[in-house]
This record gives structure tokens, C-alpha cells and sequence, in this order.
């Protein structure tokens, strides 16, 4: 039976950032994920990584424009570790590895972003997650000796002790279908978002909210969770990232009048303000019958007006996915976009050393809510987030169990979860197919709850996860082997989602106001007399979630009207 | 909408049956994915094809297969694509080769895919004093190795490696392109030392023999080859090193056997290999050694009529003038040696000449401000296909 003082699950940025980090420190780490590392999904994040690194600017600017972005439901005391932290952090990646680009002197380069009041990101052409992911898993080799790695392992279950605290967890060999029990004195969650919750989403297949689930399930609050971040520049096609890189090179968004619209939302910052500002634009647009294409449901992003060779170099990867994925050829011709599912900014609630309210278990990246995006995360800052907080959580994990003997984790779980995943393969075909639950539900998230809700909306959306849960329950699967079961580990997946999914919707139904990524048209204005607090959900003793509240963090920043 | 049949390799390691071939006809838009296909026959008619797959994207290289014989990432092959190259109108798909096969079409990349990469020692061994900031390093250079970094570990170049097939200990090209990352990078200090081990290892950088399958297999252009020959390059040409496995020698034999005659005379490569291009070549002991070992082959290829024995003795040569031609090119590349790189264009405006945008033009919204365009390639054709 596996056993370390510090148990990774998820092997994304915000996980191996913490395995390296803990190992640093001479404790025993597991890091353990469904996937092969470097098939996580930071792999995908493209446009770069914020941190106040040039000479004329500093990180409170930095930390201003998150606290902005935010629209001020960000806890400030979070924001300036993250923005103060950043420019050593990005240092170091340099250091291990990362091939930044650089500019003519041979510094770091910086590109411009949305929500930034200065150039202020670092990247890699635009695969920069990518290059940071393979540069980390490279240590990961590098130290393979100290950091056990359980690749294409699925984590079933997060096991209490009986104090309450976390003390390991169950998990499935993909491979081979065996279970074990993984004793840890701390287990970090470095699982990543719920984004497959919504149809389309730019999220992976993977992205099933796996921890936020667990974490959940076993006691602790998620908080923000009605924060979903649309991103403004997703394939009409099929609902693919193009990076905000492309609007800080200077990509313009057109109508279908060809005007620069942008001008009526947001007029200093144009195509570079805040993503929910740009959503809520491109969908306002497409609303009043503006939009382009077949069905006007869409928007134009006209790349062409940057220079040629700057998108070879520079904007490679998009180039890639407008000739593959739309057939269209971005350096000659504008491409179809509009907004789409990309980013939760809600997740398991934490302190800024990444710790949740249950002891022993923690949460990194984007399963975790510190908060430091609350109603909006700023592009590239998620990639800053997993670092910093991956190696906070970490440092920390690992110096809690100094002193502390290894805990032997409750065997009984594991049968539990056994027999779960046997009751799976066992139903009858009697029910739905898990695929067409997922798409319901992910069809019903888009419709009822993306840039523009209502309370009306929001309560059929309710009432249609609830069915779901039902209907999930008795959702049959076809294979019933151990090796490979794809499958029974997406039913799985499916209870996960929907616990999510209700979570983000109960919470989107309780804040009655229009703060960042939750616009309201029954209550269109921020109202920061009543809402300017978090909402937390727990799971009750019945199973329903229950909501309550914790105050905004300020250290210096008053909310104030937010304009770009 | 269209319908597709594909037809899948299954494979189910607890049943004791051996591989068989399942059909599916799916219904989807021809410019949807292949990838698309099989999650829609998984989700419609059997959960339990079993396919990696996560990003869609061709992003996060999960989904490595092979796609009517050939690699490919299964979401980045259009179903029309695949459907012109398919026999009798059905898709095929298959696991990738050189692996194991575990399910269906997930096979096992550790030995041949992970363990390689670990083999290059792939990480950087940073110059000393590390600085406080940044390292201050030439721009080109890092979008220079931005290509060998575009690699995505996908495993489509190892799937149809013939190097790795006869010798399956060969480093193999994703590794060898994963090297090319760090000798690229003027941080890393260990230049010398890694191409000494490249270039040493009887399965490393000289066991590639130019057959150019990983650069059309690779979906994401990094020419796994390209970063090989120039490892090699960089081995011979800046470092001097001359292995143990004659791999250099070889090569440079090649070199000065076209620039003599304008066509290889395979009855000196062997001579020349060893002994350089001295007349006495032939005579260094290692030579003979080799020529003995190398009978049977020379035997074969005589009574097969791949060489005469006449064109031993006489070797064919170019006429002067086209020989002026060649030694014109070896002037040329060895005076200004180009190194093609992907993120590297060389030119920043379009060239004139080409067409005018039309998509754009045709959906009447807007015009571009783009004259022309010179990317060497039509949408929807990729650069590796």
C-alpha cells in the first residue's frame, strides 16, 4: 500500500508545481493522475503568463487590475501574495527551462492582455502552458527517484479519518481496474475545472470537475461557483480556444457591420478589456442582430491586421486550428468566433497556503477558489495561479507532516467504492446512456446559464440537473472489463459534473445582482450593499447543497465602478 | 451531414480472442474529425471502444492512431480526408505500430516512447552562475527550439519509425527531437557532452537513416528529422566529434563522393567511409574488417543486379556541366547555411503575386486588410500531409 507524506491528484501546472515544491523540501510525494501528465490541461493554455517583471511596472498595478478584473469579489489579501510572488515565479520557470521568448535586447518578451494597464505577459509563441507543462514534467523525470508517479490513475474517493481530517485516498489503476488506498498525511487536489459541465465548452474531455466533487462530497465548501468565465473568442464552429494572444498582438473584433464595436462597450481598452466585458459585448451584438455567418450567431476576429510574420512566430498554434478545425486561413481572412464556456473561477474554498477547511486536504489551480479571480479571472492569470498556489500548498503540505506519523487510512472505503463502481457495470440496460445525459446537461448550462441568466432560466436549468442526478443514478454502461474501462470511469465523471453543475446553478440563482461573469437581466446592476460576499456550498447532512456566506477580503482596493 | 462507416481495431486483453475489426456508420459533417466519429459510435452504440482522447484540439496528444494505414492524431484527420484515402469507402482505424497494443486503440508507451526520453537526459543543465533574472540570450534562438517544443509527445513519429523497427533500441525520433531542445538552447551548458553521448550511442543520432516517415507523421510540424540532422551538424561541424560508430565518417563520405562525382558510387562509400578520401582507403584495416562482414550483402546485390561489377571499377559520373551545377549548390549551402525552421519565416511581408482573399470578400461583411498571402499551403492542407 502506497504511502507519502504528501499525495498529488491531478498533474496539471498546480500539481506538479506542488510535487517539485514538497519534494524540494525532502518529503515523500505520490502524484497520481487519470492521465499522463502531459496530457493535463494546462496543456492547452496558450496566451502566456502575467507578472509585473518590466522595469516601469510594479506589482501592485498588477495586483490592481486582478482586484478590477475581479469586479471586486476578489479576496485582496490572496491577489497580493499572487501578484507580488509572480515575477520571482516566472524567474524561476525561466531558470528550469521555459524557452520564453525574448525581445531585441534578449529579455523577456511581454505581450499585451485583456484587463492589463500594461504589457505584462510572459509567453511561448502560443503554446505557453504547454511549454511550461512538458518544462515541469521534465523536472518530474529529472527527480524521478523522489516523486512517485501513478500515471492513468483515477482517485475514486478522498478518505476521512476519524478526527475529519483527510488521510488519503481510494484510487483505480486505469490499466488494470485494481483498486488501493493511498495513505498521505495531506492530500493536494490539483484536478483542474468542471468545464465539460457545458456543450460547447474549450475544456477537455477530462475536465469533470473530479475534485471539486470529492472535496465536496467529503465536507468541505466550494465557493463562487456561479462564476463562469466565457471566453470571448471560442470556434463558432465547435467551440475551440483562439487565444487572447491574438487580440494583444492587436486582433481586431468586427460585427457584422465590419465596425469595430468594441468602441460602444469599452472604449479605452478596446478588444483588451476584461473577458465578461467582451462576452457580454460580442453577445449583446449577436443579440440585436449583429452578429456573422449563417445564423448571425456569430463574430469576426480579424488577425490579418497583424503583421505576418509576428502570427507565424508568435500565433503558430492558432494558425493551426483556423486551417484545421474551420478551414480558414487566419492570416488572410478574418475568423468566425464567440463566446464560450472556458474557465470556473469558483472551486473548492481556500487559504492562501492552499489549505481547506477540512485538515490535511488542500486544493490548487483551477479545482481551488482562494479567491483570487473572483467574478472574473484576467487572461493568463490562471497559469500564475497553479504556480504560485501549487507551490504554496506544496511547501506547506510537506511542513505539516513533519512532525506527524503516517496516518493508516480507513480500509472500508475502499470497499465502499469497489462495490460502487461493480453496482455500475451491474445495472440493467433499462435506464439512459451516459452520453446523452452529459449532453443534456451540457446544452441545458449553455442555455439557461452562461452570459446572460434569469432567475426563470435558472430554475428550469434547476430542475433539469435534479432529473439528471436521477437520471444518472440508473445510467447504464456497455463495457463491463477492468482493462481500460473508459466507460464505467465516465459514469463516474457524470456524478461529478452534476454535483458541480447544481452548485453553479444554486449559487447563480441565490446572487441576485450582475458582478463579473454573472450578468443578471432581472437584477442588471452590482450591488455591493448586499453582495459583495461570497456564497459557499456545502453539502448538507441530506445531500442537498446548502448555501452560506463569507466576507470579501479588502486590503487596500475599494470597490469602485468598474470601466474600461 | 454525411454518414461514415468507420472500421475499428478492437482488441480486449481479458477475453483471450484475438484482434477483429468492428463497423460503425456514424453520421457527421465531413469536416468533422475522425476523432469525432469514434466518440460518437462509442457514445451511440459501445461504451467500450477504448480511444485516449481529451483535448480534441490536437493539443494534448492523446489520441495517436492510425488512420487508414497512416499516423495521424485521430481529431486532427478530417472525416472527407480520410474518406478519399480509405479502400472501398470504409475509414479505418487502427492502434499505432512499434507499441504494444493494451485495448483497442490505446497501446503502451513507456518502453518505446517514455524510457527514450528519459534516455536524453531531458532536461536543462543551466550554465552557471544562474542570474538573478533572466538569462540574456539571443531572440531567434528560442523560437528557434519553440519547434522542437511544439511537440506534443504524441508518439505518431515513433508509430511509423523504420529505424526503430529494425532496431527498436533506437533513441527514436521524438527523443532525438526532444536532444535538439537542449543543444538548441544557448542556456543549457552540456552541448559538447550530450552530443558526445548522441553521437556515441550505436541506437543515436546516426542510426536514423533519412527515410523522412516521422516528418509526415508529426501533426504539429517539428520534422523530428530536421532536429536530427541537426544534431548532427551541430556535432561534426561545431564540435568535431567523431564517433566510435563511424556515423560521422559515414556522412561525410556521402558528402564528398556527390560533390566528386554528382552521384553516390556505393563501391567507395565503404572505403571512404573509413579511411576518408584518400586513395589508401581502402586498405585501413577497419575497412577490410567491415568489407568482409559486408560480403553476403555485396553478394546479394551483384546477383540481384543492384551492381555490376563493371560499374565497380567504372564509376558513373556527371557530365561537367551539370557537375558546375552541384559544386554551385555545396558552395551555396556551405557558405550561408539556411536552417529551415518553422517559427522562423525569414520574410515579413506577403510576397506579391498571389491571390486575393476571397472567403472573406464572399461572406460581404469585411475586407481584409491583407494583400496576399504566401503561407505555401492552402487552407485545410496541412504542412506535414
Amino acid at each position: 500500500m502506497p504511502a507519502h507524506d504528501v499525495l498529488i491528484i491531478g498533474a496539471g501546472l498546480a500539481g506538479q508545481r506542488a510535487a517539485l515544491a514538497a519534494a524540494e523540501t525532502g518529503a515523500t510525494v505520490a502524484i497520481m493522475s487519470k492521465v499522463h501528465p502531459v496530457r493535463s490541461h494546462s496543456v492547452a493554455a496558450a496566451g502566456g503568463i502575467n507578472a509585473a517583471i518590466a522595469i516601469d511596472d510594479d506589482w501592485t498595478e498588477h495586483a490592481y487590475d486582478t482586484v478590477k478584473g475581479s469586479d471586486f469579489l476578489g479576496d485582496q489579501d490572496a491577489i497580493e501574495i499572487m501578484c507580488s510572488e509572480a515575477p520571482q515565479e516566472a524567474m524561476h520557470l525561466e531558470h528550469i527551462g521555459v524557452t520564453f521568448h525574448r525581445n531585441d535586447n534578449g529579455e523577456l518578451d511581454l505581450r499585451a492582455f485583456g484587463g492589463a494597464s500594461k504589457k505584462r505577459t510572459a509567453y511561448v509563441a502560443d503554446i505557453t502552458g504547454q511549454a511550461i507543462l512538458h518544462v515541469l514534467y521534465e523536472q518530474l523525470m529529472r527527480f524521478h527517484n523522489v516523486v512517485d508517479r501513478f500515471e492513468e490513475w483515477f482517485a475514486t474517493s478522498l478518505i476521512l479519518d476519524d478526527d475529519g481530517h483527510c488521510a488519503g485516498a481510494v484510487a483505480r489503476d486505469i490499466r488494470t481496474g485494481a483498486m488501493e488506498i493511498f495513505d498521505a498525511k495531506s492530500v493536494i487536489l490539483g484536478s483542474g475545472g468542471n468545464g465539460q459541465c457545458y456543450r460547447p465548452t474549450t475544456n477537455a474531455l477530462i475536465c469533470t470537475g473530479d475534485g471539486i466533487a470529492q472535496a465536496y462530497q467529503a465536507g468541505a465548501p466550494i465557493m463562487d461557483m456561479e462564476m463562469v468565465q466565457y471566453h470571448p473568442t471560442t470556434l463558432a464552429e465547435n467551440g475551440f480556444l483562439i487565444t487572447e494572444g491574438a487580440r494583444g498582438e492587436g486582433a481586431h473584433l468586427l460585427n457584422s457591420e465590419g465596425r469595430r464595436f468594441m468602441e460602444d462597450y469599452a472604449p479605452n481598452k478596446m478588444e483588451l478589456a476584461s473577458r465578461d466585458v467582451v462576452s457580454r459585448a460580442e453577445q449583446t451584438e449577436i443579440n440585436e442582430g449583429r452578429g456573422v455567418g449563417p445564423d448571425g450567431q456569430g463574430i469576426y476576429l480579424d488577425v490579418t491586421v497583424v503583421p505576418k510574420k509576428r502570427i507565424l512566430e508568435s500565433l503558430r498554434e492558432i494558425v493551426n486550428i483556423g486551417r484545421d478545425f474551420a478551414g480558414t486561413d487566419i492570416t488572410r481572412e478574418p475568423i468566425m468566433i464567440r463566446p464560450g464556456q472556458h474557465y470556473i473561477m469558483g472551486g473548492v474554498k481556500t487559504d492562501v497556503d492552499g489549505r481547506t477547511p477540512i485538515r490535511g486536504l488542500y486544493a490548487a489551480g483551477e479545482v481551488a477558489c482562494v479567491s483570487v479571480h473572483g467574478g472574473n479571472r484576467l487572461g493568463a492569470n490562471s497559469l500564475l495561479d497553479t504556480l504560485i498556489f501549487g507551490r504554496r500548498s506544496g511547501e506547506h503540505a510537506a511542513a505539516r507532516g513533519k512532525d506527524m506519523a503516517m496516518p493508516s487510512a480507513p480500509a472500508a472505503r475502499l470497499r465502499e467504492d469497489a462495490d460502487h463502481i461493480a453496482s455500475i457495470i451491474g445495472r440493467e440496460r433499462t435506464g439512459r446512456r451516459i452520453s446523452e445525459i452529459k449532453d443534456e446537461l451540457g446544452d441545458t448550462m449553455n442555455g439557461y446559464v452562461a452570459v446572460y441568466r434569469d432567475e426563470e432560466g435558472l430554475n428550469t436549468a434547476l430542475g433539469i440537473v435534479r432529473r439528471l442526478k436521477e437520471e444518472a443514478a440508473k445510467a447504464y454502461v456497455d463495457d463491463h472489463g477492468t482493462v481500460f474501462n473508459q466507460d464505467v470511469l465516465s459514469a463516474i465523471e457524470l456524478g461529478y459534473m452534476l454535483d458541480g453543475a447544481e452548485a453553479t446553478v444554486v449559487a447563480s440563482i441565490e446572487r441576485k445582482e450582475s458582478r463579473g461573469a454573472q450578468f443578471r437581466t432581472d437584477h442588471p446592476d452590482r450591488n455591493d450593499d448586499e453582495w459583495l460576499k461570497h456564497i459557499n456550498i456545502t453539502r448538507g447532512a441530506d445531500g442537498e447543497p446548502q448555501i452560506s456566506y463569507s466576507p470579501v477580503t479588502i486590503t487596500r482596493w475599494e470597490p469602485e465602478v468598474r470601466k474600461y | 451531414m454525411a454518414e461514415f462507416t468507420l472500421r475499428l481495431r478492437r482488441y480486449n486483453p481479458q477475453t483471450g480472442a484475438p484482434p477483429y475489426w468492428e463497423e460503425h456508420t456514424v453520421e457527421l459533417e465531413p469536416h468533422r474529425s475522425v476523432l469525432e466519429a469514434i466518440l460518437q459510435a462509442k457514445a451511440r452504440f459501445d461504451g467500450s471502444i477504448g480511444i485516449r482522447c481529451s483535448c480534441r484540439a490536437a493539443i494534448c496528444g492523446s489520441c495517436g492512431v492510425r488512420i487508414n494505414g497512416k499516423p495521424d492524431l485521430a481529431c486532427h484527420t478530417h472525416l472527407d480526408k480520410a474518406q478519399r484515402h480509405a479502400e472501398a469507402g470504409v475509414i479505418e482505424v487502427e492502434p499505432m505500430g512499434n507499441m504494444p497494443i493494451i485495448k483497442d486503440l490505446i497501446v503502451d508507451m513507456e518502453a518505446v516512447h517514455w524510457k527514450k526520453i528519459q534516455r536524453v537526459t531531458p532536461w536543462l543543465i543551466a550554465k552557471q552562475p544562474v542570474p538573478e533574472r533572466e538569462y540574456i540570450v539571443p531572440k531567434e534562438t528560442m523560437i528557434d527550439v519553440t519547434q522542437s517544443m511544439a511537440c506534443i509527445q504524441c508518439g505518431a513519429c515513433v508509430s511509423d519509425c523504420l529505424s526503430m523497427e529494425v532496431d527498436p533500441e533506437f533513441i527514436g525520433p521524438a527523443a532525438l527531437a526532444k536532444a535538439y531542445r537542449f543543444v538548441g538552447d544557448p542556456r543549457d551548458d552540456q552541448h559538447f557532452e550530450r552530443l558526445t553521448d548522441l553521437a556515441e550511442d550505436p541506437h543515436g543520432i546516426y542510426d536514423c537513416t533519412h527515410c523522412f516517415m516521422c516528418i509526415d507523421a508529426c501533426p504539429k510540424g517539428v520534422a523530428p528529422m530536421s532536429q536530427i540532422m541537426r544534431l548532427r551538424r551541430i556535432a561534426s561541424r561545431d564540435h568535431g566529434i567523431v564517433d566510435r560508430n563511424n556515423g560521422e565518417r559515414h556522412e561525410a563520405a556521402f558528402v564528398s563522393l556527390v560533390r566528386q562525382y554528382g552521384l553516390l558510387n556505393e563501391a567507395e562509400l565503404l572505403p571512404r567511409s573509413y579511411g576518408g578520401d584518400s586513395p589508401l582507403a581502402k586498405f585501413t584495416p577497419r575497412a577490410g574488417a567491415e568489407l568482409a562482414s559486408s560480403l553476403p550483402s555485396i553478394a546479394k546485390a551483384l546477383l540481384r543486379r543492384k551492381v555490376t561489377p563493371a560499374a565497380v571499377l567504372k564509376p558513373h559520373k556527371l557530365a561537367k556541366t551539370d557537375l558546375q551545377q552541384i559544386k554551385r549548390i555545396y558552395d551555396h549551402a556551405e557558405k550561408d547555411p539556411f536552417e529551415l525552421n518553422l517559427y522562423i519565416t525569414g520574410y515579413d511581408e506577403d510576397l506579391a503575386g498571389a491571390e486575393k482573399p476571397e472567403a472573406a470578400a464572399a461572406s460581404g461583411a469585411v475586407q481584409t486588410s491583407a494583400e496576399s498571402g504566401q503561407p505555401g499551403q492552402t487552407p485545410g492542407e496541412s504542412p506535414t500531409r
